[in-house]
């Protein structure tokens, strides 16, 4: 049903979209409707100005042609995508960009039916604004840790693979050509190892999409992945090495040396630029304490710059995006708050999915509209060679490779690296460049680009699913890190550092850790801000656990249960040592009222509050567990000495509260200092655990005062006033107060608190602010 | 250091070869930064470790020393601690950094993961009861963080209470308010410690190629 409504609503789009484009021309060829507008409208001024009704609805499309348009395609894409998860059938067997090329064809073939011409993935549009978020999403995300575990195998494979391939597809389609002889024969070497040069990166964009929905594990997902990325400076250097010299028709020894100079100059350019934009956004972000709300900006403008920086110079802009995202990443989380950081991950995530659907969408249209130029010969031998190529390269490399590897790859995760070698939309937009003088078979490449294209990513694509399942490759383990799996890494890196300095061996891990140290001593001191700086990453570790736990606490709802990793009925008692049970000041305080009491304490400090602040709209919301880090700390240890005061309890006379405020002075001093906030959500949810604050006092709030005070204790209450801590009751009971100050029920628990109280202090009213204490 | 020179002791080689492993060329290395290390004496003592520079800055040092002198690693059911050892117990520490052989059956793998988490489980369990108490595991914490001053001592205790904590509730489940989780054996370490592959993890790379070595 609501698949029908979805479908009908996507229909009215597409057939809205139409007529528009019949109105104008189409979004990347140029116009001059707008000229040819303008100037009968100024004829028509010059020629007898008659008057002509005033318009109470006019029809302006050229107005907002563009934007609507991006906006209309953008709307599309993203309706398309919503669509395909409504059929939950579809989803799981053809993977979404293969769907999404599909949808790209027709909506081209529509318009072809329409008579208008179908817009073409512009290479400017594509690499100025649809790669960067793909690249940027992917490049902050990066597991640091695998990647450069396995960094010498992805550079072999991404370098000595990529060149390789470019060859072999080249030097053999030139061969075909030559010996086709009479279509084929322009299709000079050069031209060919231009092709071969094209036609061999291996996608990221294809990966990525492929990859993601086959789960597979994290070590062969890095190397496909961290291949497609690092191969972008071969494919640079080689397009321009051999589209520079197609025109001059051959090429000697010191091009080819020039090509390698370059190759390194692009590749580490590339990375250098990325480097000097990350730390000057994780710079950035130490002063942002106190605008937290533009922090995401400069991560995103920051990294866009970076982008934009390299292709400036031609140097590798996608190296220098990735170089940019995971050098500044380290810092700008220690210095964000936690809502920017959900922030950047949701808008990367969201831009980087837009992008990609919008990508795979035109290249279906694309093909639709391209000119195009269909051999049979070339286009089915570029297919075959590919592949090929691609699995004799693989395995050729991974035999080199695993003499210097531990973990070695085996022959299925050799097919797997092999199979996922996808072609995209970068090897289309790179043809789609070519200038058609100096090429003239330019379609002809196009379209067998456009074959491979399909070929991998319909076939592969949809294949490698259930081949990954048929083969039993290991799939990505979904368990959270824990704590003592970090400790023991951790453990573990010291103790492999040890053991090199000891066998006097300048090892891998002696150079990881001297890195370490350096950043430690002196880069984090520079980025990072105020005392996150000395922070050790496992006690980072630690409160990012603790953090999530007691979000996750606040969002079951709350409870006395402590919050645990795993289902059980361990807490903290089964492991803690008994200690002797020591000389209490009350001995009438049972161990169990003790305990109930610190759990009490323990849970309140977790749980949080809502409060209604006055609305800013450049202001965040303060949140306990936002900038909670250094707050929890100190709530921590304030607790903690709560908890001695308890166990000690000694007798206290009630110091008499500070006089009472009006709810609104109350809620300005709450708003503006979250410690007293804290603690008073501690202290005040003693007796009040079950009340909400929002809603007045009920009477029940009396009830567990009596039933605490039946309980006979100590008269005495300990005060736990402490340094500019104020025992305020909560506002709402204030309010209700000041509502109906002659009610009975205000006298009723007044009364009952003075009994408790030895000490009334000096007036009845403030005895309500006193926290009745402990029993 | 290529070809290897047939020394006196060239038959202790060869059973020292079988015994942990390493190849010849590799023990000849080992016996060159053994004898570096303890000044061309027979034995090596906790001093001569302690003078290496590059181990100052490491946080875990004692327990890295402590582990070459205890019987324990010794593979020969000793249990406490020697003064000084031998290159056989040398060699016989190193050979827990050996990376796993290409083609090894399941069984041998796994006796070889038991045998690098022993050594690891011998590091912690300093008293020697055959289970890690809080105690213990705490010290263990300080010490990863002991580089971190006041800060790193505080939070330690709470770490090592969560990692506990985590321990019991994989390794016992359900406890009762009143019972008590006496420490972590080797099987529930063994257990907790299933998500890391030791045995590729713990292995020191150098052992594997036949390369001359940074002799300092």
């Amino acid at each position: 049903m609501e698949l029908k409504m979805f479908i009908l609503v996507v229909v009215l789009l597409v057939g809205s979209l139409m007529p528009l484009r019949g109105a104008s021309s189409s979004l990347g060829t140029g116009t001059t409707h707008d000229n040819h507008g303008l100037q009968n409208h100024q004829n028509s001024s010059d020629t007898t100005p008659s008057k002509k009704p005033f318009p109470v609805l006019s029809f302006d499309y050229d107005h907002v042609r563009t934007p609507f348009e991006i906006s209309l395609w953008v709307l599309l894409a993203s309706l398309m995508k919503l669509g395909f998860h409504l059929i939950p059938s579809m989803s799981s067997i053809v993977p979404e960009s293969c769907l999404l090329i599909v949808v790209g064809l027709l909506i081209g073939g529509l318009m072809k039916l329409v008579g208008e011409n179908p817009p073409v993935l512009e290479s400017n549009i594509f690499f100025l604004y649809l790669l960067p978020p793909i690249i940027l999403d992917a490049g902050y995300f990066l597991p640091i840790r695998p990647f450069t575990e396995n960094l010498g195998t992805i550079l072999m494979f991404a370098v000595v693979g990529t060149l390789w391939n470019a060859f072999f597809v080249g030097g053999l389609l030139y061969g075909v050509c030559q010996l086709e002889g009479h279509r084929l024969g322009n299709v000079d070497l050069l031209s060919s190892l231009l092709f071969g040069s094209i036609i061999s990166a291996v996608d990221p964009v294809a990966v990525l999409a492929v990859f993601e929905e086959i789960h597979i594990n994290e070590l062969l997902h890095i190397l496909v992945f961290g291949e497609s990325l690092l191969n972008d400076a071969v494919t640079v250097v080689l397009y321009h090495l051999f589209e520079e010299y197609t025109s001059v028709g051959t090429i000697n020894v010191t091009d080819v040396f020039l090509g390698i100079v370059c190759f390194l100059v692009v590749s580490l350019g590339g990375i250098v630029v990325g480097a000097i934009y990350g730390i000057l956004a994780a710079f950035t972000s130490r002063f942002t304490s106190h605008l937290r709300v533009i922090e995401p900006l400069f991560v995103f403008v920051y990294s866009y710059m970076a982008y934009l920086s390299a292709e400036l110079f031609h140097l590798s802009g996608i190296m220098a995006l990735i170089a940019c995202g995971a050098v500044m990443r380290p810092y700008v989380e220690a210095n964000i708050s936690h809502k920017s950081h959900t922030t950047i991950k949701y808008f990367l995530k969201m831009w980087s999915s837009v992008s990609d659907t919008l990508i795979f969408i035109f290249l279906g249209v694309s093909t639709v509209a391209g000119p195009h130029e269909w051999n049979w010969i070339f286009v089915v031998s570029t297919v075959i060679f590919c592949l090929v190529a691609r699995v004799l390269g693989v395995v050729g490399l991974t035999f080199m490779i695993n003499k210097f590897r531990i973990v070695k790859l085996t022959s299925k995760d050799q097919f797997i690296i092999a199979y996922g070698g996808l072609r995209g939309a970068i090897a289309f937009s790179l043809v789609y460049l070519l200038n058609e003088v100096h090429f003239p078979m330019r379609n002809m490449f196009l379209t067998a680009i456009i074959t491979v294209i399909f070929f991998t990513v319909f076939v592969q694509g949809m294949t490698i699913r259930p081949l990954v399942d048929l083969l039993a490759v290991k799939k990505k383990q979904e368990t959270k890190r824990s704590i003592n799996e970090e400790i023991h890494t951790q453990f573990l890196d010291h103790l492999l550092t040890g053991i090199e300095d000891i066998c006097g061996h300048y090892g891998h891990h002696h150079w990881k850790d001297k890195l370490n140290r350096f950043n430690k001593k002196y880069v984090k001191k520079c980025l990072i801000a105020g005392e996150r700086s000395k922070e050790p990453q496992l006690i980072a570790f630690y409160h990012k656990m603790e953090m999530k736990q007691a979000i996750e606490l606040v969002e079951s709802g709350g409870g006395s249960k402590l919050p645990s990793a795993m289902p059980s009925t361990i807490s903290m008692q089964n492991i803690q040592p008994k200690k002797p049970p020591q000389d209490r000041a009350l001995p009438q305080l049972s161990k169990a009222r003790e305990e109930e009491i610190r759990k009490i304490l323990r849970t309140n400090l977790q749980r949080t509050r809502q409060r209604l602040r006055s609305y800013n709209r450049h202001t965040l919301v303060v949140d306990p567990y936002e900038d909670g880090w250094n707050e929890i700390l100190i709530k921590k240890k304030k607790m903690m000495e709560l908890e001695k005061k308890i166990s000690q309890m000694n007798n206290y006379l009630t110091v008499p509260a500070p006089p009472p405020d009006s709810p609104t002075i109350a809620r300005a001093r709450l708003a503006s200092d979250p410690q007293a906030w804290g603690m008073k959500s501690v202290t005040e949810s003693i007796p009040t655990i079950k009340v909400d604050l929002a809603s007045p006092q009920s009477p029940e709030s009396v009830n567990v005062v009596d039933e605490l005070s039946k309980k006979g204790s100590q008269p005495k209450v300990s005060d736990e006033e402490e340094d500019g801590l104020t025992m305020k009751v909560p506002s709402p009971v204030k309010q209700r107060k000041d509502k109906k100050p002659d009610e009975e029920d205000d006298k009723e628990p007044q009364q009952r608190f003075m009994r408790c109280l030895s000490d009334p202090g000096p007036a009845a009213e403030e005895e309500d602010e006193d926290e009745p204490f402990l029993p | 250091m290529g070809s290897f020179q047939s020394l006196p002791d060239d038959h202790q080689y060869r059973t020292l070869s079988q015994k942990t492993g390493f190849s010849l060329d590799q023990i000849a290395i080992l016996h060159n930064r053994f004898k570096q290390l303890s000044q061309n004496e027979e034995t090596l003592r906790r001093d001569d470790l302690k003078t290496i520079q590059d181990l100052e800055s490491n946080p875990i040092r004692s327990e890295i020393i402590e582990a070459f002198f205890d019987r324990r690693n010794f593979q020969k059911d000793g249990v406490g601690s020697v003064e000084e050892i031998g290159f056989e117990e040398f060699l016989t520490i190193m050979s827990y950094f050996r990376a796993p052989p290409h083609h090894i059956t399941e069984e041998q793998r796994e006796e070889m993961r038991r045998a690098k988490l022993r050594f690891l489980f011998n590091m912690h369990d300093t008293d020697n009861d055959g289970t890690i108490t809080l105690e213990e595991y705490r010290h263990v914490v300080e010490e990863l963080l002991s580089r971190s001053g006041a800060l790193g001592r505080e939070t330690a205790k709470g770490i090592a209470d969560a990692a506990m904590l985590e321990v019991a509730s994989i390794s016992v489940g359900h406890m009762a308010p009143d019972e008590f989780y006496e420490g972590i054996t080797f099987e529930h370490f063994l257990k907790i410690l299933k998500g890391i592959e030791i045995e590729t993890r713990m292995h020191i790379r150098f052992l594997n190629m036949d390369t001359t070595v940074l002799c300092k």
